[in-house]
């Protein structure tokens, strides 16, 4: 059956959608709205903004040292992405033809961290990474153990074991965020691979394919949306990542969406904060729209 | 011989290969060390976090005495139980309209009560924190009134998630049944209440449970609608875990992350961990 028209039943339609109308305009576009015209303005004594429609805001946006950090925020996206999409297209594939029985639990392994609270799983995180912590210990041992088989073939030991600062630097960073947004990737992945046509694997095999080439030649075009969509999944919220590079991160690891944040505690510029907020939502358009370009290539060949 | 009289691995078991075992055990415990360590050091001895001393549970005494931190577990418990609600309403209502209805600007409305997934959430948090200002929403109300602003902040970005875990599921309604319920004399109101919503309970089991979770862990919207006497769980461990790292912080985290593996249970119980993770 075809949808209705609106016309057909006006008063169904009204008690349907007037509510969630009203609601995504007064509660979001016009904050935004909001957001957006005052990026246009700039600071008159402390409290005061006046809209004035400057776009010094703009222009300092541009200086070196804010593009600077949407550069490095960029690339420490696509990095974590990278990361992510590496280690979870595995963990996909496994859950993809884990038996039936199995299949349900390893979903609910990757989705149960998913849910647990972001900031808790970034503390967790800390108290493993810090120089008295496990990682560190883990690592000390390693090296106690590599010393103790050279002195075993007869060679110098090596120098005693430092801590490494594996927090407050752009590696916590990275490491958070790969943490952080696993299971943001793996869950589309694995919802492509499920839809998947097995016979065409099979075929590929019997022909005389290696696994390898399989995944690389069959499984990955034909799963190219899924993996599209985690990688946006991912690389979105890595983008504007706020909580993992302020606890995680060190002096020259801060990201655009600390920057915005300082412009709202400390700072207090509203304006040019504004301004970044939406050369942010800019940035994640462009994004979307390569997306969804890249989604009509196959319907004109 | 038991380890060779098992069946050989066919080609497509990928996931009995060895290393594709090792990957995702390596994974697991890449997800799950750091929350067991976590909890494990909830029950140590020592100040300092570091080395453990011995069992104790002063840390979860001292943490369930803090006021303030039970204050702001339950300024969290209750946003999100009333932005669960309201989600609830708006996200079905919303789903039910763009499943059901043609009207004008479809494509632009659809996309706009998405967006507020894909708008990051610092700048989300940043628009309310510009829009409450404009606006001089009182900020002196008693409780529960004065979380209004933050309730409203997250209504906003989880009744969209809602939206579209219920749409999926409508998808597969047959409307032959509605049909067939108006056919025997049923209203409008009444195929909604007898016939829709029993087909889309599970995606409404899983939207609740998506709503209530990514509201309690919101942390960066609601340090933007927050103020000093609204203090949510998220703000407050946050301001605990810039000025140190202690046990009690572990043991509040670690009641949390209880509270949410018994809300997962709750609703895999009640849908079945097949229909939860098919309607993610």
């Amino acid at each position: 059956m075809a949808e209705q028209d609106w016309k057909t039943s006006k008063r169904t339609f009204a008690a349907v959608s007037l509510p969630t109308l009203f609601w995504v305009l007064l509660f979001f576009l016009v904050p935004m709205a909001i957001v957006w015209l005052y990026s246009f303005g700039e600071n008159r004594g402390l409290t005061d903004i006046d809209i004035s429609g400057t776009l010094d805001n703009y222009k300092r946006a541009t200086e070196w040292l804010y593009l600077t950090i949407f550069g490095k925020s960029f690339a420490v996206a696509a990095l974590v992405t990278l990361i992510c999409l590496i280690v979870g297209f595995p963990v996909a594939m496994a859950i993809t033809f884990a038996s039936e029985k199995w299949r349900p639990w390893l979903l609910l392994g990757i989705m149960l961290p998913f849910w647990t609270n972001l900031l808790i799983r970034t503390y967790a995180l800390m108290m493993l990474l810090g120089t008295q912590g496990f990682a560190n210990k883990g690592l000390g041992a390693l090296w106690e153990g590599t010393s103790w088989i050279k002195t075993l073939v007869g060679l110098q030991p090596l120098p005693t074991w430092e801590p490494v600062q594996l927090l407050f630097n752009n590696f916590a960073v990275v490491f958070g965020l790969v943490y952080v947004h696993l299971p943001f990737m793996v869950l589309p992945l694995y919802a492509a691979l499920d839809r998947l046509d097995r016979s065409l694997i099979e075929a590929s095999l019997d022909l005389g394919a290696g696994h390898f080439r399989t995944i690389m030649r069959i499984v990955v075009p034909l799963a190219a949306p899924g993996i599209i969509a985690g990688v946006m999944i991912t690389l979105i919220p890595a983008l504007g990542a706020y909580l993992t590079p302020d606890l995680m991160g060190g002096t020259d690891s801060q990201m655009i969406a600390n920057v915005i944040e300082r412009q709202f505690k400390k700072a207090n510029d509203w304006p040019f904060g504004a301004a970044l907020s939406f050369l942010l939502i800019y940035a994640m358009f462009i994004l979307i729209a390569i997306q969804s370009m890249r989604k009509k290539v196959p319907e004109v060949r | 011989m038991a380890l060779f009289a098992r069946a050989p691995i066919a080609p497509l078991e990928y996931s009995r290969t060895l290393w594709m075992r090792l990957w995702v055990g390596a994974v697991m415990v890449f997800l799950y060390a750091p929350l067991v360590v976590l909890m494990v050091f909830s029950f140590n001895d020592s100040k300092r976090n570091v080395v453990w001393r011995g069992f104790t549970t002063k840390y979860y005494e001292k943490a369930l005495g803090n006021d303030q931190l039970v204050e702001a577990l339950i300024n969290s418990l209750t946003i999100a139980a009333l932005a669960t609600l309201a989600s609830l309403v708006l996200g079905t209502l919303a789903a039910v309209m763009l499943w059901r209805f043609r009207f004008p600007w479809k494509g632009a409305i659809d996309g706009t009560i998405s967006l507020p997934i894909i708008v990051p959430e610092i700048c989300l948090g940043v628009a309310f924190l510009m829009f409450f200002a404009a606006v001089g929403w009182p900020t002196d109300l008693v409780w529960p009134f004065n979380l209004g602003a933050i309730t409203i902040a997250h209504i906003t970005f989880c009744f969209p998630f809602v939206t579209m875990v219920v749409r999926s599921r409508l998808a597969s309604f047959n409307r032959e049944q509605e049909e067939a319920a108006k056919d025997l004399g049923a209203s409008e109101a009444q195929v909604f209440r007898d016939v829709l919503i029993p087909h889309i309970k599970p995606a409404l089991v899983a939207g609740a449970l998506l709503a209530f979770t990514l509201s309690l862990d919101d942390f960066v919207i609601t340090y933007f609608t927050s103020g000093p006497d609204t203090i949510t769980f998220p703000v407050k461990v946050y301001s605990m875990v810039r000025f140190s790292v202690t046990p009690e912080v572990n043991a509040a985290s670690t009641l949390l992350i209880i509270l949410t593996v018994v809300l997962t249970f709750i609703a895999l119980k009640a849908q079945g961990v097949k229909a939860i993770a098919e309607t993610h």
